[in-house]
């Protein structure tokens, strides 16, 4: 941090730093690169966003003819789901996992690279789909939503290679989750600093121990279906083909059994991030760490007992969806669980009401929302109503945008300026926050609307006159609001770049072993890891120094 | 110390390299591939659907439950985001020797664990009751309708009546219809809001839902497809005419009527009759006419056209004017549709026989 005055070669070799970073193997390298790929497919999976919103906007519009359209929507959820929220919680947790346990780096430091670069590969190999078009010189996406239900997904419905970039994505983005999630098992399990026991890791850490176990199990249910998805289409198989015996609905319970963990992968990290957060801004332990981490457990096991709640209206039998939607409403005990303890954490705490305090209540309060409605999709007769309708769409919005990526945000404020060593700068912290939030709002509670009105899924576009309208365009202004607020952000760090106001290896107080270390840490993490007594570590440290009469380290 | 980021400018690079791939990437998309001709020719609107506004047993059952259920989660909603903002506003901007070092309360976890647990229960008991309901209507007064989906309409049979038909529904109120749902090519999702609660056609599979309609309207209930289906998928509609016993009975009379004899026909209405059977027209190939050589089964049957509402699987007014744009050319309404493109094959002078021909298909 002082080597400014020094003088530095005329020409630092860029070439040798481009090396250096493609065949890192140090965590905290592979770590900021996730988390630039992921923000980078953010982007482009809002950009995919925009354009659908853009078609809906208003009734019978041709902004993107039926195919782009179908296209754009299939892209937009895939992306975001494997490109961007799946793999950022694996980048974070990259670059602090190893810190907050007081390790040097992951158990397995190659592997952790082969995962990074499958993600990378997996990403590229999808969008190149684009580079070979189809029999009319049309370039061609993926197309059968993000769900790639067969027949629709079929060779006979879909002939042209799209769906199998898509497929051959997935794998190679499965491989990366999939290799991801061992390596964190073993890390946590293995790689602890002596003194810090399991039933005492930051929440964070249990967080990724307890989803790095559900990637482990659910995710090979997905590689299944898309093999064999992929052996229909080119290896004269039949497991969805209806006329020689297949059936479609193999498909949805294989896809389903791994998409819904999915969904639990994708928040519970984010969970485990607010679970940090919060003690760390209102100044007082974690409200509840047995129960919040036992919770974890319970929505990581119950997630894998309710898949065919997205197939209540395939017409299974009255005990099947009675089962299914017994589970799914049970899995809302241990979620309200954590609500209230997040809550206990803040009441009666002294706030600091800075961006990741503001992305962390934005959390909770929308995810409050999303579990609502989500209870509401939990009733078999509702969802026959409103499944496969814009509720759902606003449901899922909720708890993936209102949840994980609002807590995306919240680390990002929260651990940038222990990656950078500088600090992002508060007013455009709070300008992205309330752009972020009322943009989020005004997109997705009107589609709570249109989907109660009777709009489906999935439509490149709608009639006029049945009331649509203003709720399509309230959320397409909504869209553009985020995109306004995203931008905010982007600026904020550049500006925060040029700027590098000195950040200090703790500016939040924080209790955790990161902030044992500087900003930006030692490639070897620390200098001498600190003893470990027992939950929130770096409290107890300042709580024996102010025994002994020393001074605070947190204010 | 290293400086990590000293080099954002490498950063922004690389955002905006891969970001950027996206936007050419659409633009190149948007601008290939058919323009659907909508204005003037746009979507026809034959209903304002809402879920809250049931026309038959079932759907005024789940209303119920769904209203029942939207009062508690409005309920929890105040009361939990209500704690939450109180708690924000109350204990913000505290200086620090304030925050109270509690770890936790076990009487509190047992309350919010059990008083969750008790409202799901009781949510997941009225949820049962309702499933029952909808399921189980027994009545004597059952009538049997398959409903067929196909890329991108409904075809109708009553199998007990022998009728066939398409993109409209009729029905008889206060009479349970019990509807097989099937497909002939990929996963549809069958769906009229006030009527009944959606049922996907699979294939292979005959899925059902049962709804007894207990209002009678002059216009119609509109249903949509909801199982996204390929790419006209928004374009998949479908109608529902709820009538009076007397008026239901007129109608199947009617549409038991195979098509009237070409004997009948003179004119325009006579030529557009053999240029439809002729084969190299191809419309036999796909459509059936019942009671003439005409039995394709790959497009909607259209023995009893002229008395429809709809055309293109719901999606323009049966009128002349739109039937001889469709015929002219399909897939400038609905891209991807089996029917072919005829802009070079018939004149306007043989499209409007065509569809002199279609008008007597009462």
């Amino acid at each position: 941090m002082t080597a400014q005055a020094q003088a530095v070669p005329a020409s630092r070799n860029v070439l040798a730093e481009i090396l250096d970073w493609v065949t890192t193997v140090d965590h905290k390298k592979i770590g900021i690169m996730y988390l630039v790929v992921n923000f980078s497919f953010f982007i482009i999976g809002g950009l995919e966003a925009l354009l659908v919103r853009t078609q809906l906007a208003g009734s019978n519009l041709k902004v993107l003819d039926p195919q782009t359209y179908n296209e754009m929507f299939t892209l937009h959820g895939t992306t975001m789901i494997f490109l961007v929220v799946v793999p950022i919680w694996a980048g974070f947790a990259n670059y602090f996992v190893p810190l907050m346990i007081g390790a040097r780096d992951m158990a397995f430091p190659r592997l952790n690279a082969l995962s990074f670069w499958l993600l990378v590969f997996g990403g590229l190999v999808m969008y190149s789909s684009f580079l070979f078009p189809g029999a009319d010189g049309r370039p061609q996406l993926p197309n059968a939503g993000w769900t790639g239900y067969p027949p629709l997904s079929g060779i006979l419905y879909n002939p042209g290679q799209n769906i199998d970039f898509w497929i051959l994505g997935l794998h190679l983005l499965g491989a990366s989750s999939i290799i991801g999630s061992i390596n964190f098992l073993v890390t946590i399990l293995n790689m602890r600093a002596p003194g810090m026991k399991l039933t005492e890791v930051p929440m964070f850490v249990w967080s990724m121990l307890v989803t790095s176990a559900m990637v482990l199990f659910a995710t090979p249910s997905l590689t299944v279906a898309i093999s064999l998805l992929l052996a229909d289409r080119h290896f004269g198989t039949h497991f969805f083909i209806v006329a020689q015996g297949g059936d479609p609905l193999l498909w949805q319970h294989l896809f389903w059994f791994y998409s819904h963990p999915a969904v639990y992968i994708m928040v519970l990290p984010g969970m485990g991030l607010i679970s940090e957060i919060l003690p760390v801004f209102s100044r007082k332990p974690l409200f509840g760490y047995s129960f919040i981490a036992w919770s974890s457990v319970a929505i990581a096991v119950l997630g894998f007992s309710v898949w065919a709640h997205h197939m209540f209206q395939v017409g299974s039998s009255l005990a099947v969806n009675a089962f299914f939607a017994t589970a799914s409403m049970i899995i809302a005990v241990p979620t309200g669980v954590k609500i209230f303890n997040w809550i206990g954490t803040i009441w009666g705490g002294a706030l600091d009401m800075r961006a990741p305090m503001l992305f962390a209540i934005g959390f909770i309060s929308m995810f409050i929302i999303g579990g609502l409605s989500g209870v509401m999709l939990a009733a078999v007769p509702v969802n026959w109503q409103v499944h496969d309708t814009y509720f759902v769409v606003a449901h899922l919005h909720y708890v993936l945008f209102g949840g994980s990526i609002f807590a995306m945000f919240a680390a990002f404020y929260y651990w940038l300026p222990k990656i950078t060593g500088w600090q992002m700068q508060r007013g455009w912290g709070r300008a992205h926050f309330w752009l972020m939030l009322i943009g989020f709002n005004l997109t997705f509670f009107p589609m709570h609307i249109s989907g109660l009105l009777g709009m489906p899924r999935r439509i490149y576009t709608y009639a006029s006159g049945q009331g649509w309208e203003i709720w399509n365009l309230m959320s397409t202004i909504g869209a553009f609001l985020i995109a306004a607020s995203v931008l905010v952000f982007i600026i904020n760090f550049f500006v925060s770049a040029r700027r590098k106001t000195p950040a200090g290896s703790n500016p939040w107080g924080g209790a955790s072993l990161e902030w044992a270390t500087t900003s930006p840490p030692p490639a070897y993490n620390f200098d001498v890891i600190p003893p470990v007594k027992g939950r929130d570590p770096l409290w107890l440290l300042d709580r024996e120094r102010q025994a002994d009469g020393g001074q605070r380290a947190h204010a | 110390m290293k400086k990590r980021f000293s080099r954002p400018w490498l950063i922004a690079l690389i955002f905006i390299g891969l970001a950027a791939l996206a936007i050419p990437m659409a633009i190149a998309l948007a601008q290939s591939g058919p323009t659907v001709l909508c204005p003037p020719n746009c979507m026809v609107s034959f209903d304002m659907p809402s879920i809250f506004q049931p026309a038959s047993y079932e759907t005024a059952r789940i209303d119920e439950l769904n209203r029942f259920i939207l009062v508690i989660a409005a309920i929890i909603f105040v009361l939990v985001e209500g704690m939450l903002f109180f708690a924000v506003f109350r204990f913000r901007n505290r200086p620090a020797e304030m925050a109270v070092q509690v770890h936790g309360n076990t009487k509190l976890e047992i309350a919010w664990t059990a008083a969750p647990a008790i409202i799901l229960a009781v949510l997941l008991g009225f949820t049962f009751k309702t499933m029952g309901e909808v399921k189980a209507v027994t009545s004597e007064n059952v009538m049997h309708v398959t409903a067929i989906g196909h890329q991108w309409f409904w075809e109708f049979r009553y199998p007990d009546l022998k009728i066939t038909t398409a993109n409209e529904l009729v029905v008889p109120v206060n009479t349970v219809i019990e509807v097989s749902v099937e497909s002939v090519d990929v996963e549809h999702g069958f769906w009229a809001p006030e009527l009944f609660g959606k049922v996907d056609a699979v294939p292979g599979y005959t899925t059902r839902v049962r709804f007894t309609p207990d209002t009678v309207r002059a216009d119609f209930f509109g249903g949509q497809c909801t199982q996204f289906c390929g790419t006209s998928h928004a374009q998949m509609r479908f109608a529902v005419s709820v009538r009076t016993a007397g008026d239901f009975q007129t109608w199947a009379a009617q549409f038991q009527q195979p098509a009237a004899p070409p004997e009948t026909l003179s004119g325009g209405a006579l030529a557009g009759h053999d240029l439809f059977m002729a084969g190299s027209s191809q419309c036999v190939a796909c459509h059936a006419v019942d009671g003439s050589p005409a039995g394709g089964q790959t497009g909607p049957n259209l023995t009893h056209i002229a008395s429809r509402s709809f055309i293109a699987g719901g999606v323009l007014a049966n009128t002349s004017e739109n039937l001889a744009a469709w015929i002219h050319n399909a897939p400038s309404f609905k891209p991807g549709t089996l029917m072919p493109n005829f802009a070079d094959t018939f004149t306007p002078d043989q499209v409007a026989d065509l569809v002199a021909y279609l008008n007597t298909l009462k």
